[in-house]
């Protein structure tokens, strides 16, 4: 089973992502921030993040960053979803080394459409 | 409705689009088609189909028949269709067409990310076709529908489905009313109102002819009709690739599966190897 840590400070949209992903049959673990997210991957990297842009404490452009400069670890895939849909941010995502990218509102179809993008179904 | 209504619109619709509604689903009818009664200033569905009976008025039978259309598509729907285009057709055609033409077509093209998509796929591959000359022929029995292609508008929704954002990236450009296609890709797709019922318009051959989710609305005799036909414009080595729930076996003579690829057809006497087959 893959694994995929959903990043968010929604926890509205953490249950949503959540419900989504279980359907895909996807291990999900959940993080509130992006510094919480790094301490996770830190811990146990997952297959694929799906990472809100803005949050308190640490960004997900900022986790992002931090996460490629980690060395040694299996990089993991990331999908932006957020709420941020214009291409300077979009340009900004892949630049920094995101994978895809969601603009939200998001559904199934979508999470399915990207995640098979990256090759994770 | 009325079992005599239903019945009237049953034969109709089968009639001018080839759609075969069958009675469970009268709520079809009912949701699709209220609305039109109401831009038509009628108080019910009843009072459209009395209009239609009597009037015989063909733009409204068109606005009927328009209105009971699916248009629901995507972008690179499938992918493998796409991949087998990408990987086997088009290199293919591009070692095999002395004459530098290469003549597509997408039978039910729907919103046009089926054209659009075989359009990027061409453009990325820019260095095997320089100094072709490429058509691209879109065409659908929607008139609402080819609007909103030429147009080549699109939701954030819409690019979303199926389009890889690198894609998304080079290829569009966002608006405040959406996402717009760039002029180079939406340059090479003509669109035009073709009934697949009726004689084909466009003259052959092709060398590729979409005809993608939209056999599945016939009935067996319609789809055997249309796919004789399609295979009077399709070139001896030309591909036919059609939707995942659609098949030519049982269906049609004229084509045979590749076999080891999915979606992907054949004029039967050719060599399904060329295109991949095993
Ligand atoms: C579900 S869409 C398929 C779009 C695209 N080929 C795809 O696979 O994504 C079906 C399309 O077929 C068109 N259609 C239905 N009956 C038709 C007919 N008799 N002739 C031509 N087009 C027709 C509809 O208007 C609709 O746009």
């Amino acid at each position: 089973m893959r694994s995929c840590l959903v990043v968010d400070d929604s926890k509205v949209i953490r249950k949503v992502a959540r419900r989504i992903l279980d359907e895909l049959s996807f291990d999900t673990n959940e993080a509130v921030d992006g510094q919480d997210a790094l301490d996770q991957c830190k811990i146990n990297m997952p297959d694929v993040v799906l990472l809100d842009w803005n949050m308190p404490v640490m960004s997900g452009i900022d986790f992002l960053r931090a996460l490629r400069a980690l060395s040694g670890v299996n990089q993991p895939k990331v999908v932006f979803c957020t709420t941020e849909n214009d291409m300077a941010h979009i340009r900004t995502a892949m630049e920094a080394g995101a994978d895809e990218y969601i603009m939200k509102p998001f559904d199934r179809e979508i999470i399915e459409s990207k995640f098979s993008q990256v090759g994770l179904i | 409705m009325k079992p005599e209504d239903f019945e009237f619109m049953r034969d109709l619709l089968k009639r001018k689009s080839g759609l075969v509604v069958n009675p469970d689903k009268v709520y079809l009818l009912e949701s699709r088609l209220t609305p039109l009664a109401r831009s038509h200033g009628l108080e019910s569905l009843d009072q459209l189909i009395d209009k239609v009976r009597t009037s015989r008025d063909a733009k409204l039978v068109d606005e009927v028949t328009d209105a009971m259309t699916t248009n629901e598509s995507f972008f690179f729907r499938d992918n493998t269709p796409f991949d087998i285009l990408k990987k086997h057709v088009l290199p293919f055609l591009n070692k095999n067409r002395d004459s530098k033409k290469l003549r597509i077509w997408c039978a039910a093209a729907s919103s046009g990310q089926e054209p659009y998509s075989i359009a990027m796929i061409l453009k990325e591959q820019s260095h095997l076709w320089n100094g072709w000359d490429i058509e691209i022929h879109a065409t659908d029995i929607s008139n609402k529908i080819i609007d909103k292609a030429r147009e080549a508008r699109y939701s954030q929704f819409e690019v979303q489905r199926g389009l890889p954002i690198q894609m998304m990236m080079k290829y569009f450009r966002q608006e405040s009313d959406g996402w717009f296609l760039n002029e180079d890709i939406k340059s090479m797709v003509k669109f035009e109102y073709m009934n697949l019922l009726e004689p084909f318009k466009n003259k052959g051959p092709f060398d590729i002819v979409f005809c993608r989710n939209v056999l599945i609305y016939f009935d067996q005799p319609t789809k055997t009709e249309v796919l004789g036909r399609v295979s009077n414009v399709i070139s001896n080595d030309g591909s036919l690739f059609l939707g995942a729930a659609e098949t030519v076996l049982g269906i049609s003579d004229h084509f045979k599966p590749v076999k080891g690829q999915r979606g992907i057809y054949v004029p039967s006497a050719m060599d399904a190897t060329a295109y991949g087959g095993v």
